[in-house]
């Protein structure tokens, strides 16, 4: 569903992410995994198009190199992004409305807040509370929620578990897997190894700024390449 | 106006001094040919309106746009009128007292605005409704002001004295044009240090940015506070010495935003970064309402100004370096490039970028 | 007689609030454009201004109806607005904030200088008279009283757009988080145009209900911008509920300031007022952001 090829970008002169490559297929759950610094939120940045990058971009057979970044999602990309990005002074709903703000979402988007209401309860209880108000766990939700509301059919998240108490984590992984089961294709992009590759079929390990090595979650979690990359040895 | 790396240390440092010192010298002798009045009285304009603009944009260069220092202006004008008329207090004394009012007011203005984050918005803002607050100040207490129909000094010549010295008053305007010389090159020479001063600062900030953001941040307040009541008091100074020149001051004139647009606008067009911009700008704008007034005449009142405001916009959008700005940079990289046999690399921006680094931290 | 109760003080405080009114609609405008963008318009009473003077044109000089006149005007304005943001302001919206400041500045010049070229220095009335209602001894003026009462109401209908429509929730959104609107599909530039013409289109009404009452002239923007820009400080640069509570203050210090002493010394005191409060709560009374 989701294909670069030979993709950079970076900040200046400084390149964070070099010659890229990788799928995503229907149906799939991928992981991007490595440390801190690989460059992987510059990856999510690029395929969302918030920043400018060299390479091929596909979506579903279109190239949408040239997209412009308020197009991408009207494309059926989603993402939700590092630290949540909530709208903090809006309530729950507002912020979930805002997820649906694409003409074609518009038309049934109570239809949809009723499916994402479902699917979070909390957030139907805290509907119109102030986002910026919740917890962590809370707003990871409402953010998965507003991404959501857009209908989308690739869902990127940067770093869901960021920053989140461990059960939390759980509650969230939970929620990916759910939406696995629902249809969703999701490409998550993470520090957490162990949870994330429980949750995923494949995984990538970026490591500063290129891909090292990329197999089924049971492959990478053996390798010895996740050891050298995360502990140095 | 992003880059400002050209200022900070490039060659056309010294071409500028070189620049100032000649056209100084120049003028020194200019009245050895008797070049007749008229020439003399605007070069006496164009040096005083140097010497304001300069003032100006000691502040301005550093991001602290003020909107509003026509208030300023005319506080000097006023206050050493209007002691001199009902106190008979010399213009020189004069001049204190509204130093001393001006840095007051200065102060008053900049700490609060000093303290908020988006300093820049709230700082227009504030100075021009000072300037325009000031204006109604002098309008409101028409009696002593006359208001509207402004006011002239005491006359303190007899009949064919030349110099009534401490009146502040000179028939011969060759004295004026020293005096205004004098005061246009210590402006310059204040800019250079200021310039000096803030660079080694910016250095410092910027390595030194791991200390508590709180420490930091109070100094910069400081500074720009300093800065302020520096600029205002320079330009006070250019109030009185406009006042005891031309023997008359008018709200229009001396205060409200009018005045304060065009100073902006001078600094702006001449080149905000660069020590002689101003000048520049002054000369340009003299230059301008001279032509103006050669072309459309003196009906169309408006016109002029019209004309600035679209050159305003022009200027920012297409040449934000201003005239001399966008000529010096030139200069630069061209003798950058001659000089060095390795990309110079482009110098962190500098002093803007650096105090506002500093106030961007939470 | 011991008259505790002045009641043309009364009269001064309800004026003040009626005042309060227009100058919340004036304030709401300035607000939402730098609430959206991070951009003062400085020449934002000459807008105002530009907009008498098209309502005044109109009616005196083609006749068209004064409500008709009213509304060309709102749309002259907000056309202006977007205008001005597409081929001035956008340039610049990258650079630093001072090229924004400057830029609007060069406009306020421009805008005043041109409209004493084109329509000259003397005041011009639009020439409609609305009588008075009379409240015990108090007298108001209906085009005050039409003046809040429209004002009003643009208000609430703001809001409602605000809160309700989905641009309206961009327009709010931006303002909070302006770097992920893309990842909503929320074409920033378009949001900027929409808001710009908001802005404009909110002072072209206050255009029109200013000329229902005074004269216009090509400084007139001089008398009431500073005002407005006091005001949004006070309340927080793009506070909408704040600048709506110091519209309040402030039209009280002018009315009852200028009851007790003569108008301009209203205006100063209201800004010794400004400055007061600047050095007390220096985010202003309700800060936008933490």
């Amino acid at each position: 569903m989701l294909s670069l090829r030979n993709v950079s970008a970076g900040y200046g002169s400084f390149q964070a992410i070099v010659d890229v490559s990788l799928d995503v297929y229907p149906g799939e759950a991928v992981a991007v995994i490595g440390p801190n610094g690989a460059g992987k939120t510059t990856l999510l940045r690029a395929i969302s198009k918030l920043i400018p990058a060299s390479g091929r971009f596909v979506v579903e057979g279109r190239d949408y190199t040239s997209t412009p970044p308020h197009e991408v999602l009207g494309l059926g990309l989603a993402q939700v992004p590092e630290h949540r990005r909530l709208f903090p002074l809006m309530s729950v709903e507002e912020n979930l409305r805002m997820g649906a703000f694409l003409p074609s979402a518009r038309k049934n988007w109570r239809e949809k807040l009723e499916r994402v209401y479902t699917l979070f309860p909390k957030m139907r209880e805290r509907r119109n509370q102030a986002a910026g108000t919740m917890s962590g766990g809370e707003q990871q939700m409402c953010a998965i929620g507003r991404a959501l509301m857009s209908g989308p059919k690739l869902l990127l998240l940067d770093e869901p578990s960021a920053g989140l108490a461990p059960v939390i984590v759980q509650a969230i992984f939970d929620v990916v897997r759910q939406m696995r089961a629902e249809g969703y294709t999701v490409l998550i992009v993470e520090q957490n190894i162990h949870q994330v590759l429980k949750v995923v079929d494949r995984a990538y390990l970026l490591e500063t700024g290129k891909i090292r090595n990329s197999g089924s979650a049971a492959e990478l979690l053996a390798s010895d390449d996740l050891r050298k990359a995360y502990l140095g040895i | 106006m992003t880059s400002n790396s050209t200022t900070f240390d490039g060659p056309s440092r010294s071409l500028q001094r070189n620049l100032a010192l000649l056209c100084a010298a120049i003028i020194f002798c200019i009245p050895l040919i008797q070049p007749g009045q008229y020439i003399i009285h605007l070069l006496i304009m164009c040096l005083m309106w140097s010497y304001i603009y300069t003032s100006w944009s000691i502040m301005g260069r550093l991001g602290l746009v003020s909107f509003g220092h026509g208030a300023f202006l005319g506080v000097g004008a006023y206050t050493g009128v209007l002691l001199w008329n009902y106190l008979g207090v010399s213009p020189w004394l004069g001049a204190l007292a509204a130093v001393v009012v001006t840095a007051l007011l200065a102060v008053l203005i900049g700490y609060p605005c000093f303290r908020m984050k988006i300093v820049g918005h709230y700082f227009a803002l504030v100075t021009l409704a000072l300037s325009e607050v000031v204006r109604l100040i002098i309008i409101g207490l028409r009696d002593y002001t006359g208001g509207s129909l402004g006011m002239t000094p005491r006359t303190a010549l007899a009949q064919g004295q030349e110099i009534a010295l401490g009146a502040m008053q000179f028939a011969d305007k060759r004295i004026w044009l020293y005096l205004v010389l004098v005061c246009w090159l210590l402006a310059l020479y204040v800019w250079h240090r200021v310039d000096r001063s803030m660079a080694r600062l910016a250095l410092q900030a910027i390595s030194e940015q791991e200390e508590a953001a709180a420490s930091i941040g109070i100094n910069v307040r400081a500074v720009k506070l300093g800065l302020m009541v520096l600029s205002a008091a320079m330009t006070c100074l250019g109030g009185v010495l406009y006042a005891q020149y031309q023997l008359y001051v008018n709200p229009e004139n001396l205060s409200g935003i009018g005045v304060s647009l065009q100073m902006v606008f001078g600094v702006v067009a001449g080149g905000m970064f660069v020590m002689l911009g101003p000048t520049m700008g002054a000369v340009f704008l003299l230059l301008l309402s001279e032509g103006l007034r050669l072309l459309i005449g003196n009906d169309l009142h408006g016109v002029d100004l019209a004309i600035y405001g679209a050159l305003l916009v022009i200027f920012i959008i297409f040449m934000p370096k201003g005239i001399l700005g966008t000529l010096l940079h030139r200069y630069d990289t061209y003798v950058q490039k001659r000089r060095a046999k390795v990309d110079v690399p482009a110098k962190a921006s500098a002093t803007p970028a650096a105090l506002s680094v500093l106030e961007s931290r939470p | 007689m011991d008259t505790i109760f002045d009641i043309y003080l009364l009269e001064a405080l309800c004026n003040g609030l009626l005042l309060g009114g227009l100058f919340a609609l004036l304030s709401l405008g300035l607000n939402l454009v730098f609430g959206v963008m991070d951009v003062v318009w400085i020449c934002y009473a000459e807008l105002i201004m530009v907009g008498m003077y098209a309502i005044w044109w109109l009616h005196t000089a083609q006749g068209m109806p004064v409500f008709l006149a009213c509304l060309m005007g709102i749309a002259f304005v907000a056309l202006l607005g977007a205008a001005m943001h597409q081929f001035i302001i956008r340039p610049v919206l990258q650079a630093e904030p001072i090229n924004q400041l400057l830029v609007t500045g060069g406009v306020l010049f421009f805008l005043q200088a041109g409209a004493t070229v084109v329509f000259g220095i003397e005041f011009r009335n639009l020439g409609v008279q609305l009588s008075s209602i009379n409240v015990g001894e108090m007298s108001f003026s209906m085009s005050r009283l039409l003046s809040f009462a429209v004002a009003a109401a643009a208000i609430v209908a703001i809001s409602l757009f605000l809160r309700k429509t989905f641009i309206g929730t961009a327009i709010r959104a931006i303002s909070q988080d302006r770097a992920i609107m893309p990842l909503m599909g929320v074409n920033p530039a378009r949001i900027y145009l929409t808001a710009s013409a908001l802005g404009g289109g909110l002072a072209g009404l206050g255009a029109a209900l200013l000329v229902l009452q005074y004269d216009v002239h090509p400084a007139i923007g001089l008398s009431f911008g500073p005002l407005i820009f006091l005001i949004c400080v006070l309340g927080g640069l793009g506070n909408l509920i704040g600048g709506f509570l110091a519209a309040f203050v402030f039209a009280q210090f002018i009315s009852v300031g200028g009851f007790f002493f003569q108008l301009e010394w209203g205006y100063v005191f209201a800004f010794i007022f400004f400055i007061a409060v600047m050095f007390w709560k220096p985010q202003g009374l309700l800060a936008k952001r933490a």
